[in-house]
């Protein structure tokens, strides 16, 4: 089998993104990029199926400008064995990124689709489960349990009131949420290796994909300011003031 | 303007965010058909027709739909979606997981988790974990939306008579089998829902100590959440967390004890009425969030909050 893991490169999950002045944007000037983190546990858990003999080749994907080479790389290091670079401009629709992953499915005869649950900067939600449409395969979104069993997909899900446990027919599509595994760190020696590995580069005419949209974005603007309050000193001024003054309790 | 409002339930009844997600459809335009996909889900149909500003009610009661995979609810979806304008649903994770199969079948965009109605075709979302929010335009013939649920004010619940009609539709796929759930059961509250809720975070240490959060939700009828650390070191189950990729909570009272206030935390929380945070750390983020603040042990005014309130 093998497995396909996109990887989408976005803005470090620990930097607080500012908008941009004429609300065209956020600025991510200079901004530390990585991996979205639901995109390493997809990536690790590829490679932990390769691991245990149940997938033959992992292949990553990313889709944008030439940055997210970078991206690539770190996934390859991690033990990915070839990537794939759809050489775009940045912040393609979802619909848009699931067409083509959707035409490389089946350039590659893929058995299993991972990617993450949702990127951190748009949090859409949507890829995997638009793919599977797509793709007419079945789907196992916010994973937190993926085996393989008798040619099947054992799927538990993370959902609103606990878990759910599915059984998918192969090929399917998964998507990663955070308790799936822990991701692994690359070591120096697997860096140094990833450069060898090779990187193709598509575009979407190649893959005879259309990327216009149908949705806009009119305008980007921050959130209402929540402003620091106050330090109590004690218990009972807290509860004092939440009956008497924010009057809640 | 058509709008299919997707009703989300267990067969039995009707959850409360889809209660939202009528009031987000009814603030862009009538009528509103909602959809009630299930198993002997008779209950569920009648409490939708109940509900004030429903049109009509189409229920696809069949054995196919009992555990509502998304494979066959979304082909069912699509089948019908090409007659309305609009179509939504709570961005829970039943509908975040059955929605944007919906669209891609369509092939539209999916607008996810909006938070105001401009018009007809214009929304507002949060992006970057809520730093800031997107107003987006939609040119699709159908617009397929998922809401967040703590921005609309639920839809009475009572007093409407909807027209309920069956819909001898059904999809079987071969591609995806139910196999079982692990629900958690609880007395308090339920998170997205309730009006106080109280949070712990990696501060607490272990699980065993979430019983000194009990405590005090008990006194304050209050739901009990986590922070991502808390469920990622295994403290509490996935289904307590609190953020960006969590729940989504709006009570009138959070608290959030030993909990740092990480950008995704803030995401799920910062909408609160009033937000009151207890940390020993004086410059953790949190801070910088809360109307009121105490900075000190969790373990001891945890106990101290259990006998006082």
């Amino acid at each position: 089998m093998k497995i396909l893991v996109a990887v989408k490169r976005v803005v470090d999950a620990n930097v607080k993104v500012r908008v941009k002045a004429d609300n065209s944007g956020v600025d991510l000037t200079n901004a530390k990029m990585a991996i979205n983190p639901f995109c390493e546990i997809a990536v690790e858990e590829a490679i932990r199926l390769k691991e245990k003999g149940q997938a033959e080749e992992v292949i990553v994907v990313s889709i944008g400008d030439k940055a997210c080479h970078e991206q690539i790389r770190t996934a390859l290091a991690l033990g990915a064995d070839r990537g794939i670079h759809v050489d775009t401009e940045d912040g393609l629709q979802p619909l848009a990124v699931a067409k083509l992953l959707h035409a490389i499915v089946q350039r590659e005869a893929i058995g299993l689709v991972l990617v993450g649950k949702q990127s951190i900067d748009t949090d859409n939600n949507q890829v995997a489960q638009m793919l599977a449409a797509l793709a007419g395969m079945p789907q196992g979104t916010f994973a937190c349990g993926v085996e393989v069993q008798d040619g099947k997909l054992k799927v538990v899900r993370e959902i609103d009131g606990g878990e759910q446990t599915v059984l998918l027919s192969l090929p399917a599509v998964v998507s990663t949420d955070l308790r799936l595994n822990e991701p692994r760190y690359a070591s120096l020696p697997n860096i140094m290796k990833a450069k060898k590995k090779p990187i193709d580069t598509l575009t979407p005419a190649d893959l005879g994909v259309s990327v216009a949209s149908r949705l806009r974005t009119l305008s980007v603007e921050p959130p209402p300011e929540r402003s620091a309050g106050i330090k109590v000193a004690s218990v009972d001024e807290l509860i004092h003031r939440l009956k008497t003054e924010a009057k809640v309790i | 303007m058509k709008i299919l409002v997707i009703a989300e339930h267990d067969n039995l009844s009707l959850k409360p965010a889809t209660l939202s997600a009528v009031t987000a459809a009814l603030a862009i335009g009538q009528p509103v058909d909602v959809l009630v996909a299930g198993a002997a889900c008779a209950s569920v149909a009648s409490a939708a027709a109940a509900v004030v500003g429903v049109s009509r009610v189409l229920v696809a009661d069949h054995p196919a739909h009992a555990a509502q995979l998304a494979e066959s609810i979304a082909a069912l979806v699509a089948d019908i979606g090409t007659q309305y304008t609009h179509i939504l649903a709570a961005a829970t994770t039943t509908g975040k997981n059955l929605l944007p199969r919906v669209a891609a079948l369509l092939d539209v965009a999916q607008i996810s988790d909006i938070i105001a109605v401009k018009s007809a075709d214009t929304f507002v979302r949060p992006i970057y974990a809520g730093n800031a929010l997107a107003t987006v335009q939609s040119e699709d013939p159908v617009k397929v939306i998922s809401v967040r649920a703590t921005a609309f004010a639920e839809a009475a619940s009572a007093g409407n008579a909807a027209t309920v009609e069956s819909l001898n539709i059904v999809k079987e796929q071969a591609l995806s089998a139910f196999v079982g759930q692990q629900l958690s059961t609880s007395e308090r509250p339920e998170l997205t829902a309730a009006s106080v809720v109280i949070s712990g975070g990696r501060g607490m240490q272990s699980g065993e100590n979430f019983v000194l959060i009990e405590k005090v939700a008990d006194k304050l009828g209050a739901a009990i959440g986590a922070s991502r650390a808390a469920v990622d070191a295994g403290f509490v189950p996935n289904d307590m967390q609190v953020g960006q990729t969590g729940k989504i909570v709006a009570p009138e009272l959070y608290i959030a004890v030993g909990i740092s206030g990480a950008i995704q935390h803030l995401a799920g929380m910062k909408d609160s009425k009033v937000i009151v945070a207890i940390n020993k750390d004086a410059e953790a983020p949190i801070f910088q969030v809360a109307d009121y603040g105490l900075v000190d042990d969790l373990f001891k005014v945890l106990p101290e909050l259990a006998e006082k309130l």
